[in-house]
């Protein structure tokens, strides 16, 4: 009789309302990024957009308890964007932090909560470190990295005969996490690298930059570095008849936004590498086509990861049953990764959504037809190609 | 090859070039600022926001107007000198007997309020504006290929420093403006309407900052945000060569960007803070700025 009677508790404590396994009756995602410097674009109010587009799509609420995102402008200072992190989760009960663009600030908030014991899914910030010896267990990382970059531009460029480089590259984590990589990658392949020059980031001309590369006599000129810094190191180049002159440029961190931004003319025929294009298949376009709609622009990966990462950790309080973390976390670990981003996503030990990635080529003015079309995507490079082996990761937590 | 410094005499020169490329537009910036402080004792922040101004009404007139580029130099410094005597005349003016701090406060907050209100419409990213046709290509000079626009740029700033000094250094209005500032109440019962001398004052600073904003259109991406990037540096510009010196201004400007393009090549990462070396120095050994007079 007594056992009975537990088993009827038991059975009424897990069909109570599931709104008591949400803490504070409420799930609250933070998305936390650059919205008025050089990143806006790339990221920006776009993401904070996706994110509200995942939450509607998934009906509103899990668990029975509404979902709700806030946001805020980190300004690319880590020391800011911990601040906010930490009034996040202290004082306003925000469950989750994502997008987080900028490598440094990504690194900054990933530790911070790994001390808070909150989940984060990084979609802005490029670096391989956030899954490699900073990994952490509750942090992830969705939509591309360094490693991915650098295998898709670097690659192709290399079997294309481009076997001497010479980098440009931001003077801070991200940068060097990219010319790291695509090195490594580029001398794997055979090829030489030549040297490297390191700028300032928001630096606005590049041509004293542009005539050491030039004078390198290397074939490729690798940019790694982001946003605005890659739109005027292009525009540049095109002026001082470095393209013209032989020498190709390779973007290694590039996405739609910045196509967008410095247009066809000057862009065209830049090979860079995403991990996602709208104009692929049918739902890719009828989604760009929503985000469209929504915001007046098409997405870029970063915003269509962020929408793949609200849904999935979404989907992982739900199969959880709670949104306490390290369960959300184990989900997250182990669900497939299905949506309009990745059809075929997995979640490796070490926190890296393993996803395609493709090498799109930028067409010229004449063969692009609907506005905003401006990849051919010229190959598909499966996920675990791109990216790094988590085994070789250097994050402690794969055995 | 001839060595210099440890690197090939060419590409020395090339970098001297690229130097005085940058530093024309530092020294047509810095001069509407000196401008604006030598006579109207206004900190004027919203600089930046009027150089990007320049950009923008280039690319808007050419967006909807089909106005060309030479007729766009013209005109958007005329437009943006418009918005900036409103402004002046309806509300720095009422600043004027207040403390400096003020009037740096408002133009601040006219800057943050115009990059907003432009980043909203336009996104961080900006838009291209082409170079004139007439303009591109690029030459080559043997020890480097110089873009044809680039040329222009510096010969373009050159004259319009030149003919802003000797506005005001060298005619009437000019020294009505100069006596204006020294002592504005004796001026004025001279029967010359100060309030309208200080007015134009304004009005041609930010003229200033949009002709060099139309300048800059073509080489770097029109965007909200391309003020902000460069402001900095022009007051330190500013302080290097003496708060309110015209002529300190021109220099300077040609000077540090000279400086700063030869960072580049010796240490790059450096190449951000070598002006604000140079300002800590000389605000060291001559706290009143290269040219300027202690007061």
């Amino acid at each position: 009789m007594r056992k009975f009677l537990t088993s009827v508790a038991f059975v009424g404590l897990s069909v109570a309302p599931a709104l008591a396994e949400v803490s504070d009756g409420k799930v609250k995602i933070g998305i936390l990024n650059d919205q008025s410097g050089v990143y806006a674009d790339f990221g920006g109010k776009f993401s904070y957009e996706a994110a509200r587009m995942a939450v509607e799509d998934f009906g509103g609420t899990v668990l029975g308890a509404p979902v709700e995102v806030v946001t805020a402008d980190h300004q690319n200072k880590a020391d800011i964007a911990s601040n906010i992190a930490r009034q996040w989760y202290d004082t306003e009960q925000v469950d989750t932090i994502m997008e987080l663009t900028s490598s440094s600030v990504g690194l900054a908030v990933q530790a911070l909560s790994l001390e808070a014991k909150k989940i984060t899914i990084n979609t802005g910030a490029a670096t391989s470190e956030l899954t490699g010896a900073q990994c952490s267990p509750y942090g992830f990382h969705w939509a591309y990295d360094t490693h991915a970059l650098a295998v898709g531009t670097g690659g192709a460029l290399v079997e294309e005969g481009g076997d001497s480089w010479f980098f440009l590259t931001a003077d801070y984590a991200f940068g060097y996490s990219l010319e790291e990589n695509t090195s490594n990658f580029v001398k794997e392949k055979g090829g030489t690298v030549l040297g490297a020059v390191r700028h300032p980031l928001a630096t606005t001309d590049y041509s004293s930059f542009l005539l050491q590369a030039q004078a390198s006599g290397a074939k490729v000129i690798g940019l790694a570095n982001a946003g605005m810094d890659t739109q005027n190191a292009i525009k540049q180049a095109a002026e001082f008849g470095i393209t013209a002159g032989g020498q190709r440029l390779a973007a290694l961190l590039f996405t739609l936004a910045e196509v967008h931004g410095i247009g066809l003319d000057a862009a065209q025929g830049l090979n860079l590498t995403e991990s996602f294009y709208w104009n692929r298949t049918d739902e890719t376009r009828a989604f760009g086509q929503r985000f469209m709609d929504r915001t007046g622009a098409m997405p870029n990966m970063v915003h269509a990861g962020t929408y793949s990462a609200v849904l999935s950790y979404l989907k992982a309080i739900e199969a959880a049953g709670t949104d306490e973390t390290e369960a959300v976390a184990a989900k997250l670990h182990e669900l497939p990764v299905s949506d309009v981003f990745a059809s075929n996503g997995k979640v490796a030990a070490n926190g890296r959504m393993i996803s395609d990635v493709y090498l799109m080529e930028v067409k010229k003015p004449g063969e692009s037809d609907t506005p905003w079309d401006y990849y051919t995507v010229k190959a598909t490079i499966p996920g675990d190609q791109a990216y790094l082996d988590p085994a070789k990761s250097g994050c402690a937590l794969v055995k | 090859m001839t060595m210099i410094f440890g690197i090939p005499l060419q590409a020395f020169m090339g970098q001297l070039l690229i130097g005085l490329i940058n530093g024309s537009f530092y020294a047509l910036l810095s001069l509407g600022l000196a401008v604006i402080f030598g006579l109207l004792r206004v900190i004027n922040f919203a600089h930046g926001a009027q150089y990007m101004l320049g950009a923008f009404a280039a690319l808007l007139l050419a967006m909807y107007g089909g106005v060309s580029y030479w007729v766009a130099l013209l005109l958007a410094p005329v437009i943006v000198g418009l918005t900036a005597a409103v402004v002046e005349k309806t509300m720095l003016s009422r600043l004027y007997k207040l403390d400096h701090l003020y009037g740096l406060l408002f133009t601040f907050g006219l800057a943050l309020v115009i990059e907003g209100t432009f980043r909203y419409f336009f996104g961080a990213s900006g838009k291209p504006y082409p170079a004139p046709s007439a303009l591109s290509g690029a030459s080559n000079l043997g020890f480097m290929v110089l873009p044809n626009y680039r040329g222009w740029v510096v010969v373009a700033s050159l004259a319009v420093c030149i003919a802003t000094w000797a506005l005001i250094e060298r005619t009437k209005l000019g020294a009505y403006l100069r006596a204006a500032t020294e002592n504005p109440s004796l001026v004025q019962a001279f029967g010359i309407n100060v309030p309208l001398l200080l007015t134009l004052t304004y009005a041609l600073g930010a003229g200033l900052a949009a002709f060099a904003g139309v300048l800059a259109a073509p080489i770097y991406q029109v965007s909200p945000l391309m003020g902000s990037n460069i402001i900095i540096v022009v007051f330190a510009v500013v302080v290097v060569g003496g708060m309110g010196s015209i002529m300190g201004a021109i220099v300077t400007g040609y000077l540090l960007g000279i400086a700063e393009g030869l960072t580049k090549v010796f240490y790059p990462e450096a190449s951000n803070i070598v002006i604000f070396v140079i300002m800590a120095i000389v605000l060291i050994l001559r706290p009143a700025g290269l040219f300027g007079k202690d007061v």
